[in-house]
């Protein structure tokens, strides 16, 4: 696999599999993303968008096929996977802030946990990623005390203090209220504009339409046809997918 | 005996003249129907009843004499008088690492510290105590006065790091004090454990076994989740089997049984010592399934976004699990660690002098004889000004944490 890998190619999927017991999540999903690409998974519900991105970052373990991350093989070798784990950042649905840590805490727990950080150096950085995501005022609450919208967004900040490569978003709007999609959606749109390399399941199809470099239509844990959005919108090919799109448009 | 009687609704629509008078306030909490009015009438009359019988016993019949007559054995055993100057230093001490806890750790430990430093005023009010200990109880609540400015002028960085430090030497500093050292003629003669009696040994006994316990039952509560089958096994296995005996069997196998596990040659450990390895072990187990229920609250999510972040399992174990699963059983803990305190009197039945194996003893006392209710009574008082203490510190520290508003 590697061997045809040229630089520029940061993820590399090959052919994963993926068994929950009997049941196959996965079957031979293969999938090649550029550094500064930005890629979106759409597919209807348990169609296994999120075990894929999931197994990017071994939250889950694939049982057969190839991953690579930036160079390093995804295997059973506990250095490979935490070096992968901190260059590639993961946003969650539900947020998973830390409730008893306050938001600048949350943000620079792993840069002094993980790099060795000077706390003041964290702290630093941590301020400075909470202007760019628009909330510096509330670096002194807990996250109970913000609206979703805010707290996706430290989470944003969160997973960028750790300077990753690469950004795995898995539903990061699904569970906000309507108002707050946007503010979340707009900070994805600058980091995907300031180059970051990103893998983003979403049902929000402007800013698929809008960021997307390719989108990867799965289902029935298939990667069924992958392109540009022009093509997805235009002339998708497999009947599932302009179903599932006449279903979500 | 309602208790909507401050809700903004029911205020408004009362006549003005009737909502902050007492007999207000009465007619609608206690006499608010002909049902709640009688209610209120046959509680008082219990309530009078039982206080004339209690004040009548205290003030008229009982005789107090046997209080102070053996003061001193009921506060520290046979602890010897002319080394007693060496306790109430470990107590001025502990008055003084109090007060600089509490500037170190303000944000958390301001109201448990405030019923620390309460306790010296309440005790001072008993009865009994001389001149003297009220003057010693005077001295440790200002230690703790001044330990609380002294602390505001040190330039400490990380201050949680300097107040676990300061514990830590002050246990060391506690022990040595408490057994002494070097000859027997000597500033500081040794004092053998099983001389430590009382009251003393009561705290001593609860105060070590909780915390020698606390560390067990949390390294046995992540044991019993471990991926490791092995130490999932042995967790389980200590855990299910201590749960499963009583406490003062415990004791009696710790009493004639730990000799037989030590190695060869391991000089012969202190009946005291052997009591507290009992009580330590037993606590432990009930610590960890307290712990358990507290892992068990948290979320996948929290290990996800950890792992996500690339901390290591021990990363995430001791800054994101473990601290709100201990939040969460803060409740549980200390209503543990209370009947911790009240079970250490069971060492009274394997021959140990805690206050209440002191308590039996005087009462043996042919000079004493018939004064069960007052001895009883007296270190009834004692325990419960200690418990009291311990439930209200753990519910101030819940209310400083949030417990529950998560
Ligand atoms: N931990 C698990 N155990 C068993 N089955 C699972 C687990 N996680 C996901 N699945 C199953 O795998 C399939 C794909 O799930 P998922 O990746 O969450 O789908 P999506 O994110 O596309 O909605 C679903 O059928 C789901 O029920
Ligand atoms: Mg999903």
């Amino acid at each position: 696999m590697s061997e045809n890998a040229t630089a520029e190619e940061i993820i590399i999927c090959q052919d994963v599999c993926k068994w929950f017991g009997d049941f196959q999540a996965l079957k031979d999903c293969s999938l090649r993303v550029k550094a500064r690409e930005v890629v979106v998974i759409i597919g209807p519900s348990g169609s296994g968008k999120s075990t894929f991105i999931r197994c990017i970052n071994r939250l889950e373990e694939h049982q057969a096929g190839d991953i690579i991350v930036d160079g390093i093989p995804l295997t059973r070798d506990v250095r490979n996977i935490e070096q992968i784990r901190s260059e590639a950042g993961m946003v969650f649905q539900q947020f998973n802030l830390f409730p008893h840590l306050t938001v600048l805490e949350n943000i620079t727990l792993a840069p002094i946990q993980v790099r060795k950080m000077k706390k003041e150096e964290a702290q630093e950085t941590a301020m400075g990623l909470l202007n760019r995501v628009g909330i510096p005022e509330q670096a002194d609450k807990y996250p109970g005390q913000l609206s979703g919208g805010q707290q996706q967004r430290v989470a944003i900040a969160r997973s960028l203090a750790m300077s990753p490569k690469i950004m795995l978003f898995d539903e990061p709007t699904s569970a906000l209220d309507p108002e707050m999609i946007k503010e979340v959606l707009d900070v994805m749109q600058e980091l995907a504009e300031s180059g970051m390399t990103m893998l983003v399941v979403t049902h929000e199809m402007g800013f698929a339409r809008e960021v997307a470099d390719r989108i990867v239509f799965m289902d029935g844990g298939e990667i069924m046809e992958v392109g540009t959005p022009e093509h997805f919108f235009t002339n998708a090919q497999h009947e599932r997918t302009k179903l599932f799109l006449s279903q979500i448009l | 005996m309602t208790t909507a009687a401050g809700t903004p609704s029911d205020r408004s629509v009362l006549p003005a003249t009737e909502r902050y008078t007492v007999l207000g306030w009465l007619r609608r909490n206690l006499f608010s129907d002909l049902l709640n009015s009688l209610l209120t009438i046959v509680a008082l009359a219990f309530v009078f009843f039982i206080a004339r019988l209690l004040l009548r016993w205290a003030f008229v019949n009982a005789e107090w004499g046997v209080i102070p007559a053996n003061f001193n054995l009921i506060m520290r055993g046979q602890y010897p008088a002319v080394e007693a100057w060496r306790l109430w230093l470990i107590i001025y001490l502990l008055g003084a690492v109090v007060g600089v806890m509490w500037r170190l750790i303000s944000g958390q430990f301001s109201g448990a510290a405030r019923v620390l430093i309460a306790i010296p005023f309440v005790l001072m009010l008993i009865p009994f105590f001389s001149m003297g200990t009220r003057l010693n109880l005077l001295i440790t609540a200002v230690a703790s006065g001044v330990g609380y400015a002294i602390a505001g002028y040190l330039p400490i960085q990380r201050r949680g790091r300097a107040a676990a430090y300061l514990l830590l030497a002050y246990l060391l500093v506690m022990l040595i004090l408490l057994r002494g050292v070097g000859a027997e003629e000597g500033p500081m003669p040794p004092v053998q454990p099983i001389l430590w009696g009382g009251l003393l040994l009561s705290l001593l006994l609860a105060f070590f076994g909780i915390t020698l316990s606390f560390p067990l039952g949390v390294l046995l509560a992540l044991g019993r989740q471990s991926k490791l089958p092995a130490i999932r096994v042995i967790s389980v296995v200590y855990i299910e089997f201590i749960r499963g005996v009583p406490l003062i069997s415990l004791l009696f196998m710790g009493q004639v049984m730990l000799q037989l596990f030590l190695p060869d040659g391991f000089p012969l450990v202190d009946r005291v010592l052997r009591a507290l390895v009992a009580i330590t072990l037993f606590s432990a187990a009930y610590t960890a399934e307290n712990v358990r229920g507290g892992l068990q609250s948290i979320s996948r999510g929290q290990y996800e976004a950890a792992q996500a972040l690339g901390l290591s399992t021990y990363q995430s174990t001791m800054h994101i699990i473990l601290p709100q699963a201990l939040r969460a059983v803060i409740p549980v803990l200390v209503g543990q660690f209370i009947s911790l305190f009240k079970d250490t009197t069971l060492v009274a039945l394997v021959g140990i002098f805690d206050l209440l194996g002191i308590a039996r003893t005087i009462i043996a006392n042919p000079d004493w004889l018939g004064t069960q209710p007052e001895v009883f009574a007296f270190i009834a008082v004692l325990f419960w000004i200690f418990s009291y203490s311990m439930s209200y510190a753990s519910r101030r520290i819940e209310q400083r944490l949030g417990v529950g508003e998560r």
